[in-house]
Order: structure tokens, then C-alpha cells, then sequence
């Protein structure tokens, strides 16, 4: 494994291009290019304000930069640095921006969510979208790029539109029996959209292409309801989180439930192992601790710290939510399946420490990763069933089937990991810290171990 | 009356206590006369007699009518008229019979006072139990007055509880109304709210619309083209017509997929299904036609076979078009069969029950040898586990201090404690005499270097004779060798230790300066022993190449020809190589038995190195073992006898000197 230099970022912006060139971070005003082989500049370029979100498209040839302070978007090509495009929202607003799946579109919402602005880069025309809705997730466009969902608000009723994405032609428009419509995702096969409500009410609904209702699901009344929604890669499954620590599956046939899988404080479940997180602070005489150490100063602040296999029952540690909070910090918030939907990390958010890991081919409890600190990213290797994770300290963990290991970042001063993002080709992991940036190369006969 | 109780006063007590008595005592004063008549007897002078002289027969009479009383039919009979003596005979009888009533209603009487004891303690047996009854009674009244206090209360409590439950729901009712009430109003505002909110956003767009000193505005350089290369169309009916039919495209592309999905598992399940009704059949079969009667096995197997049929009719059919009805009739032949399986599997477990029971019977013996067997088996691990730590604490040992390693080493071949006690021993005295040879050592350097200084004085001379030898001398090199070798020679006694080093020293450079020195030998007038030759004679290698054998041979030969001295000496150093062999052979084998307890011996090189070293041992086994006391004086003697031949105390002679100082070549 090794680490390269670190760069400067802001912001958190810092985004690889999808056919996993280029590697782009804004350091306030300024956007960087660099070539990811060789981690040379290729282009900078000066945007009129410090930028607040960086998008690439999806043919790699553009990068959008939003400020959102100064209502601006400007674009910028790769290809011919002297082009450029400057989208002004004038004074209305602008709370989000982002590309269409072409690349040819530039989908502004306004604030107060009063419209979404579509600026064509083709022909330079504007088209509206009117209500939208101002939710968790109200835009979501499918996998292929051909359709956009966008939950509405008219009439104090929740509307779903699809859009189809050449030539935003309005295809469907249906009324759903939500309450208050919190999210939709497409399913990764673009033929089933899910749709579900505020968290007040648990409630997921199931909705054709066309429009048709497929299915509802509620899985209990009137304690909070629905965290997080996933699809599995396959669109196999459709995992749903809640505020009551558990996660259930559906099937894609019958959209009924297969299995609950429950985040207990104790874990006694004997096929599942767990790893847990042991610091070794380096063991410091008194005496030693004078010149020496102190002008090795990282190096004394730094604590080792590896997996341990524990031996079964666990206790987790668990946080009580405080219970006159709005947003209890309890319940599954993060949901991600591995690229080979063969296994599903979870969060809980009031064990923070601990990320489960699920077999979804024998549905159960395979590992439980319990960290020093709160678990800050969870990220799955689009290519391989490999786990990345970060706890705002300066290590990288890692796991895999076949086993687990933390990294230390070795990074001069204090590199703390906040986030990370994987290269699409899995050889390379972006470790986010606070303004700072570094590339850890995973070895490739790695997975040959 | 009076008198009687008078006479019979020691029978009032018992009279008056029983009360049972005082109805019969008429009857018991009429015994009375005869019972006491010894009495009366004896008090006849005193007192006043119931018979006189004068009423002899008026008490006779009164004695015969008591006697018809009582019921005796014999009567007393004067004897005379006068009636002064009594005939003996019917008065004898009379007494005799009277004295028995008599001792007839003591016995009754004894048995009646002893009823009437245990009657009285039984009575008061009663009483006491009586009260105590009547104090239980008391108690558990009071208890049933307490429990039924308790009930009151609970019922009251009950009573009070239901009140607050219809209170509580009549308020959950009412809160859940509120609430509702609160959810409606809530959800009304809430629209308010938002309608407000969306008509002020409506306004808010329009005023931003109107309001044109700031235009949004896109600035673009130079518009792009589409991403996919075609051209953007109008917005016409046919376009949304194919983007329908594009959806619907993919919307029947995607149930085609799950179709043709469902489909396969479809046939999957369906062989599954398929192989089980087979698999079933095959298993039902032949059980009912050995269970059952012939006749039961002809039905049973043709309606099996008729199911089979059925079955496969239905397979097909379903298989060709997987209609309602072949559903339907799938199901119930696998009912049917599931019905049979179910039944057979419930007969077969009360035939296993039975043969179970009969079988546990059997297999008590059995399980109890095997227990047996187990616990033997556990102490024979438990042994080996105690083995293996002994053997894994000794290796420890050796680990630790080499002292340790050596007494391990012994104690695990079959070295006794003897031998090692004899090897201290001997040890011991070898490092005394080791002393006394450095003493010896230092006399010896010190003569030396006296001999340093005459050799210096000779130089000259050599001098000289090296010019005249020099076209014929030796190769540089040996001579060089040789001088190193004349260096140690120098040295003639050494400590063990040393011992070994110039040993191993030798050894690196042996061969060669083997074969040179042998060559020169025997040109040599006088060939003198040095110490380096003893010890390259002493090296015993068993894998030794033949010639070095054969040169081994001749030098152990000669000396033992020539002198004794080797050989002791030879036999000090085996015994001190012979003792290191022996470490690092016990070491390595001590190695090779921790390998075999926690790997297998694999490989046949072992036994061959093993076979080496055991020749070796025997080798040095069959050397004659010589004490050292006796080697040392031995060496001393021959040490002193040989010092007139020894160059370096009495000097070369230029003539027989074959190597010469190289600083001659420079005088050339």
C-alpha cells in the first residue's frame, strides 16, 4: 500500500473523473486538474468565487463549479481551456447545481425550491420545472441516464414526475400516497422507482416506470419510520433502514419482506465475527519522554492500533438518544451494498462505532467492525467486495471476506481521514481530510493474498 | 354397716375414689364377711365376736342364709344340738369356696382399677387435645377474620382500581381525540401554511421575473454539440408516441427478464419437484411391499403405480402448458404422496422406538466398555500431555544455560549420573592441570622470546645461506603457510579453548598446508612433532576424503612409533572433542525430538547424518582413554625431551632449513 503527497483542497471538493483520468479539487476560488498516473497539474482554472460544489460530467470533459453565495455556475472544458460558460441565477438563487446525465444540461435549483432551472449548453435555452419538492432525496435520475424522477409539491400533495432526460419531456406525472414524500431512488435497472415517506411514517412505496403503484410496504405504525433506502446493485433487493435499528430486506418479485436484520448491543451470534479496534499507545517511560520523544513529536501523539478478534458476546457500546431531540442520533443511517451485492455494510447511529457487515447470500450477520471512534465514511470498492472506512483520525481501515487491517496514514503533521472516495477502478482510495487530500494506492496483488 | 367398714378400713380408699363401685357395694359388703374372716379371726379376743357361745346356731343360720344368698348350696351344720361345734367338712368347703369368690373379685378388682387409670389418663389425653383444638380453632378463626379483612381491602382496592382504569381510558380516549383533534388542526395549518408559502413563491418568481436589472443569463463561448452527436428534434406528438413506446420498450424488456427469470428457476423447481416424487415413489414402494400383506402390497402398488402415472401424466401436462387443472392435479398427487410419506416416516419411527428400546437393552454393555475406553484414552493424553510439557521444560532448560543443556542431554540418553559425575571429576582435573600448563606455557613464551633474540643474532648468517639457496626455495605461498604454522608451533601449550580455536583455525587451512607440508617431510633429517601437528593429527572428521585418511593413518602411526605423547595428547583433545560432539550431537537430537513431537521425521538425510555420527562416536569410543594426570606429565616429559630438537629453542641449522625470511630477495 502506498501513500502519495499531500494536496490542498477545500471544502471537501475533490472529485475523480468517471473514466478515472483526472482528478479535480478546488483550493477556495481555484479548480486543479491533475493527471491521476503521473498526480501532474494539467489545467487551472479561476473561478469568480470560492466554490461550494464541483461536478464532473459524465463524459469527463466538463467540470461544473457552483457558488452558490453569488447564485454562479461556471463550466469548464478540459479539452479547451478557453472555453468557458458562466450561468447566472441572478437573484433568485441557488441552493443546488447539478449536471444531467448527458452532460449537456445543467439542472439549477433555485431557492426556497421555487423552480429548477434547466440550462441547455447545446442551444443555450432555459427550460423550468415548477414545485419541486424540497426534500432529503427529490431528484434522483436512473442508472442509464434516460429517465429523472423529481418529487413535486402541489397542493399540499405529493407528486412524482418523469422526466425523460433528452429532451425533458414530461412522461409520467402520478400522485403518491405519501404524507410527506422524503426521498426516491431508482431502482439500478431504471424500471422501478422507490418512493418513501417523512420519517413520521413508515411507509415505502413501489412505483413502475409508467406510473403504475407496484407495491406498498409498511412494516410498523407510528413510531419513527423510514432512515435510509437502499438498492443492491442487481436491484435483487431493496434494503430499508429505520429508526428502529433494524434493517429489512425486500425481494424484487413480490416486494414482500425476506429478512429483518436487527443491530443488537450484544452480539452473540456465533457465524459472525468480530473485529475490534485495540490502541496501543506506545508504551513511554518518564525519563524517555524528554528531548527525545518530543522532537519526534507525530510519532509520540500517534497511537498504533490494530484489529482484534473478540471472542464472543460482544457488547457494543451504545449512546442513548436524548429523547427530547428532534432527529434522534438512533437507527440505520447508512446502507450501502458491496458492487457484487453480495454483502451490505450498515451503520447504527447510536453505536457510532461499529460498522456491521451482512452476507446477503446466507442473510446473516458475517462481521462487526467496533472502532475506537465514531465511523466517519463507509465505502465499498466498486469493483471488488472490499470496505473502506475512515473515524476522523488518521487511519485507513480497511476489511475484506478475508480479513480486516488499519492503515496509518503517513502523512507529515496530522492527516485526519474525514472522508474518502474510491477510484472506479479500485486501486486507489481519496483520503479527505480537512483541507487536505491524499491518494492511497492499494498493492494489486493484494487481493492475490 | 358401720362396724364392717370399721374392721375393713384399708378398703375405703379405692371405695371412695371409684365411683363405678359405689353402685355394686351392697354386693361387696356381703363378700365382706368372708373376706374377712382370717381377719376376724385374728382379732377374735378383741373384739366383740359375731359369734358366741350363746348364738351358735342362730349365726349358723344367719351364715346359711348368706351362704343361699351368695348362692353356695352347702350349709353349715352344727354337730351337736347344742350346736357348740361345727362339723369340719361342709365349713371347710364353704371357706374354701368363699375364699375363692373372694380372690375371684380381687383379681376383678385389680383389673378395674388398672381400666380405670388407663381410662383416666386417656381422658386426660382428651382433654389436652381437646384444648388444644379449641386453641387451633380460635387461631384460625382469627385467621379467616383477618383473610376476610384482607379481601374486604383487596376488593375495595380492586374497586378503587377500576375506577382509575375507567378514569385513564375515558382519558386516553380523550387525549387520543385531542390528539387527532390536534393532528387534524395541525395538518390544516400545515396545508395553510404551505399554501401560503407556495403562493408566496409564486409571487416571489413572478416579481423575479419582472424585475429585470439583473437577468439570469447564461454565458456561453460557443455552444456545444449534443453528447450523443444527434441534433436536438421539436417537441412534436411523435416524439412523446416514441418516448412511450421507448418506456414501454424497457418496461417489457425488464419482464421479459424476470420472466425468462422465473421461468428457469420455474423448471428448476419443477426437476426438483420432479427428482423428489421419483425419489419418493422409489423409497415408498418396496417398504410397503415388504411391510405389508401380499394382497395390501398388490393394492398399495398399483395405486403407487397408478399415482405414478398420474404423476407423470401430470409432469407432462405440465410441463406442455402449465394449465389450473394439471396444477391442481400435481398438488394433490404430491399431497397424496406427502400424506403416504408421512405415514410411512410415523411408522418407522414407532419401529424405531421399539428397536431402540430393545437395542439401549443390548448396547448398556457397550457404551460402558466405551466410556471405558474414553477415560482410558483421556489419561493416555492426559500422559502425553504431561510428557510434553516435561520434555518442552527440559529443552526450556537447555536453552537457558548450557550447564543445564549438558545435565538435560544427559539425563535424557542414557547417560547415567555416574558417567557425569566421573566427567566432572575428571573436568576438574584437567582444568588443574590446564593451570599448571599455562604456568608451564609462560616459562616456555619467556624462552622464547630469549630465542627470539639469539634467532636475531643468527640472522646474519642465514643470511648468507639464503643467497646460496634462494633459485631453489619453495613456493611463496607455503612459505608463507609454513611461517604462520611455525608461528603457532610456537605456542606449545594451549588451553582448551585455544585448543579449539587453532583447531578450527586448522581446519579452515588444513588441506592444503596437509599436502605441502607432506612433501617436504620426508626430505627433512629430523622430522620434529610440533603442538599444530599433533592437533591436525587429532582431528577426527568421520567424512574425511581417503587420502586424508590414509595421511591421518600414517601420522597416528608414526606417532605412536615415535613417542607417546600424541597419543595422550590426542586422546586429551578426542575426549574434549568427543565431549562437544557429543553436546551438539544430543543438542541435535534433542532438536530432532522436539521436531518429531511437533512435526514428523520426514527425511532419510537425518539418518544418514545420525549413521555418521554414530560411527563417529564409536570411533571415538574405541580410542584408549588415558587420565589426564598422566597425559599432561606425559607431554611435560616428552615437551622437555624434545627441546634440544626444538628449532626454536635450539635454533636451525642454515642447512637444513628449507625456508628462508624473504628479506633476501631484496639483497638481489
Amino acid at each position: 500500500m502506498n501513500f502519495s503527497e499531500v494536496f490542498k483542497q477545500s471544502n471537501h471538493l475533490c472529485k475523480v473523473s468517471p473514466d478515472g483520468k483526472y482528478l479535480a479539487t478546488c483550493v477556495q476560488y481555484r479548480l486543479v486538474v491533475r493527471d491521476l498516473s503521473t498526480l501532474q497539474i494539467l489545467q487551472l482554472y479561476t473561478c469568480l468565487d470560492q466554490v461550494s460544489h464541483m461536478e464532473w460530467s459524465s463524459d469527463s470533459l466538463f467540470i461544473l463549479c457552483a457558488m452558490y453565495k453569488r447564485g454562479l455556475v461556471q463550466v469548464w472544458s478540459l479539452e479547451q481551456p478557453d472555453w468557458h460558460c458562466k450561468i447566472d441565477e441572478g437573484s433568485i438563487g441557488l441552493v443546488s447545481s447539478r449536471w444531467s446525465p448527458d452532460g449537456r444540461h445543467i439542472l439549477n435549483t433555485t431557492e426556497f425550491h421555487l423552480r429548477i432551472t434547466v440550462w441547455s449548453l447545446c442551444t443555450k435555452a432555459v427550460s423550468y420545472i415548477k414545485y419541486p419538492k424540497a426534500c432529503q432525496k427529490g431528484i434522483d435520475f436512473s442508472r442509464d441516464g434516460c429517465y429523472m424522477a423529481l418529487a413535486e409539491r402541489r397542493d399540499c400533495k405529493d407528486y412524482v414526475s418523469i422526466f425523460v432526460c433528452d429532451d425533458w419531456h414530461l412522461l409520467r406525472h402520478f400522485e403518491t400516497e405519501t404524507q410527506d414524500l422524503a426521498g426516491l431512488e431508482w431502482s439500478p435497472n431504471g424500471c422501478v422507482l422507490a418512493v418513501w415517506d417523512s420519517c413520521l411514517e413508515y411507509k415505502v412505496l413501489l412505483y413502475s416506470l409508467d406510473g403504475r403503484l407496484l407495491s406498498t410496504y409498511c412494516a410498523y405504525e407510528w413510531s419513527l419510520g423510514v432512515k435510509s433506502v437502499s438498492w443492491s446493485p442487481s436491484s435483487q433487493f431493496l434494503a430499508i433502514g429505520s429508526y428502529d435499528e433494524k434493517v429489512r430486506i425486500l425481494n424484487h418479485i413480490t416486494w414482500k419482506k425476506i429478512i429483518q436484520f436487527e443491530h443488537p448491543a450484544t452480539i452473540d451470534n456465533t457465524k459472525a465475527i468480530v473485529y475490534k479496534e485495540v490502541d496501543r499507545r506506545p508504551a513511554v517511560v518518564s525519563d524517555e519522554l524528554s528531548l527525545h520523544n518530543i522532537t519526534m513529536g507525530s510519532t509520540l501523539f500517534s497511537t498504533q492500533s490494530k484489529y482484534e478478534i473478540c471472542p464472543l458476546p460482544v457488547q457494543i457500546p451504545v449512546v442513548k438518544p436524548e429523547p427530547d431531540r428532534a432527529n434522534p442520533k438512533i437507527g440505520v443511517s447508512v446502507l450501502a451494498f458491496s458492487s457484487d451485492s453480495r454483502y451490505l455494510a450498515t451503520k447504527n447511529d447510536n453505536m457510532a462505532t461499529a460498522v456491521w457487515v451482512w452476507d446477503m447470500q446466507k442473510m446473516s450477520l458475517d462481521t462487526v467492525l467496533e472502532h475506537t471512534s465514531a465511523v466517519r465514511c463507509v465505502m465499498w470498492d466498486p469493483r471488488r467486495p472490499r470496505l473502506a472506512l475512515c473515524t476522523g483520525n488518521s487511519k485507513l481501515y480497511l476489511w475484506s471476506p478475508g480479513g480486516c487491517v488499519s492503515v496509518q496514514v503517513p502523512a507529515e503533521g496530522s492527516f485526519q481521514v474525514q472522508s474518502l472516495k474510491w477510484h472506479c477502478s479500485g486501486d486507489s482510495v481519496i483520503l479527505l481530510g480537512k483541507d487536505q487530500l491524499c491518494l492511497c494506492y492499494m498493492d494489486t496483488d493484494y487481493e492475490e493474498k | 354397716m358401720g362396724e364392717w367398714r370399721a374392721t375393713n378400713a384399708y378398703m375405703e380408699g379405692p371405695e371412695i375414689s371409684s365411683i363405678s363401685h359405689v353402685t355394686i357395694s351392697p354386693s361387696r359388703h356381703n363378700h365382706v364377711p368372708g373376706y374377712s374372716f382370717p381377719l376376724s379371726r385374728s382379732s377374735y379376743s378383741v373384739i366383740s365376736a359375731f359369734c358366741t357361745e350363746d348364738n351358735v346356731p342362730q349365726s349358723i343360720s344367719y351364715l346359711n342364709q348368706e351362704l343361699a344368698v351368695l348362692g353356695l348350696s352347702m350349709c353349715i351344720e352344727a354337730s351337736s344340738a347344742e350346736g357348740a361345734s361345727l362339723k369340719a367338712v361342709p365349713v371347710l368347703n364353704t371357706m374354701y369356696e368363699l375364699l375363692q369368690i373372694n380372690k375371684r373379685n380381687m383379681c376383678a378388682l385389680e383389673e378395674m382399677e388398672k381400666e380405670q387409670l388407663k381410662k383416666l389418663s386417656t381422658l386426660e389425653h382428651i382433654q389436652i387435645s381437646n384444648s388444644r383444638l379449641k386453641d387451633q380453632l380460635e387461631l384460625s378463626m382469627r385467621e379467616k377474620s383477618g383473610l376476610h379483612e384482607t379481601e374486604r381491602q383487596l376488593q375495595l382496592k380492586i374497586k378503587t382500581l377500576q375506577s382509575c382504569l375507567k378514569t385513564e381510558k375515558e382519558e386516553v380516549q380523550k387525549l387520543q381525540s385531542i390528539i387527532a383533534s390536534r393532528a387534524s388542526q395541525y395538518s390544516h395549518d400545515a396545508k395553510r401554511k404551505e399554501r401560503e408559502a407556495a403562493k408566496l413563491k409564486e409571487r416571489l418568481s413572478q416579481l423575479l421575473v419582472d424585475r429585470k436589472e439583473r437577468k439570469l443569463a447564461i454565458d456561453v463561448l460557443n455552444s456545444l454539440g449534443r453528447s450523443d452527436g444527434k441534433r436536438s428534434m421539436w417537441k412534436t406528438a411523435k416524439l412523446s408516441a416514441s418516448h412511450e413506446s421507448e418506456m414501454y420498450k424497457t418496461l417489457l424488456g425488464d419482464y421479459e427478464t424476470s420472466r425468462k427469470a422465473l421461468i428457469l428457476e420455474n423448471a428448476e423447481l419443477k426437476k426438483v419437484l420432479q427428482q423428489m416424487k421419483k425419489e419418493m415413489m422409489h423409497i415408498l414402494a418396496p417398504r410397503q411391499q415388504s411391510t405389508s400383506g401380499a394382497t395390501a402390497a398388490d393394492d398399495s402398488q398399483e395405486q403407487v403405480e397408478s399415482d405414478e402415472e398420474k404423476a407423470g401424466n401430470t409432469s407432462r401436462e405440465a410441463f406442455d402448458h402449465s394449465c389450473e387443472l394439471a396444477r391442481e392435479q400435481l398438488l394433490n398427487s404430491i399431497r397424496q404422496q406427502w400424506r403416504k410419506l408421512r405415514n410411512h416416516v410415523e411408522k418407522l419411527d414407532q419401529v424405531s422406538q421399539v428397536h431402540n428400546q430393545m437395542e439401549s437393552n443390548k448396547e448398556t454393555i457397550p457404551l460402558e466398555t466405551h466410556e471405558d475406553e474414553m477415560e482410558r484414552m483421556r489419561q493416555e493424553v492426559q500422559q502425553c500431555r504431561e510428557f510434553i510439557h516435561a520434555q518442552q521444560q527440559l529443552l526450556q532448560q537447555q536453552l537457558n544455560t548450557s550447564f543445564d543443556d549438558e545435565t538435560a542431554a544427559l539425563l535424557n540418553d542414557c547417560y547415567t549420573l555416574e558417567e557425569k559425575e566421573r566427567l566432572k571429576e575428571e573436568w576438574k582435573l584437567f582444568e588443574e592441570q590446564k593451570k599448571n600448563f599455562e604456568k608451564e606455557r609462560k616459562n616456555f613464551t619467556e624462552a622464547a622470546i630469549r630465542l627470539g633474540r639469539e634467532k636475531m643474532s643468527f640472522e646474519e648468517d642465514r643470511a648468507a645461506w639464503l643467497k646460496n639457496h634462494f633459485l631453489n626455495a619453495t613456493p611463496f605461498a607455503n612459505r608463507r603457510r609454513y611461517s604462520s604454522s611455525d608461528g603457532q608451533s610456537a605456542l606449545s601449550v594451549r588451553s582448551e579453548p585455544e585448543v579449539r580455536m587453532s583447531s578450527a583455525k586448522a581446519k579452515r587451512s588444513k588441506s592444503p598446508t596437509y599436502t605441502t607440508f607432506s612433501t617436504p617431510k620426508p626430505s627433512r633429517s629430523s622430522p620434529v612433532p610440533s603442538t599444530t601437528e599433533l592437533y591436525r593429527t587429532l582431528r577426527l572428521l568421520p567424512d574425511g576424503s581417503c587420502s586424508k585418511h590414509s595421511n591421518r593413518g600414517r601420522w597416528l602411526e608414526t606417532s605412536t612409533v615415535e613417542e607417546g605423547h600424541p597419543q595422550i595428547k590426542s586422546n586429551l583433545q578426542a575426549r574434549a572433542e568427543h565431549r562437544r560432539r557429543k553436546n551438539r550431537y544430543y543438542r541435535s537430537a534433542l532438536g530432532k525430538r522436539k521436531r518429531t513431537n511437533t512435526q514428523r521425521m520426514s527425511s532419510s538425510s537425518n539418518l544418514t547424518t545420525m549413521k555418521k555420527a554414530v560411527q563417529q562416536l564409536r570411533f571415538e569410543a574405541s580410542i584408549n582413554r588415558v587420565k589426564v594426570s598422566q597425559a599432561a606429565v606425559d607431554l611435560q616429559q616428552f615437551c622437555l625431551q624434545n627441546a634440544l630438537q626444538d628449532p626454536l629453542l635450539t635454533g636451525v641449522s642454515s642447512s637444513t632449513n628449507p625456508f628462508r625470511p624473504q628479506k633476501v630477495c631484496s639483497f638481489l
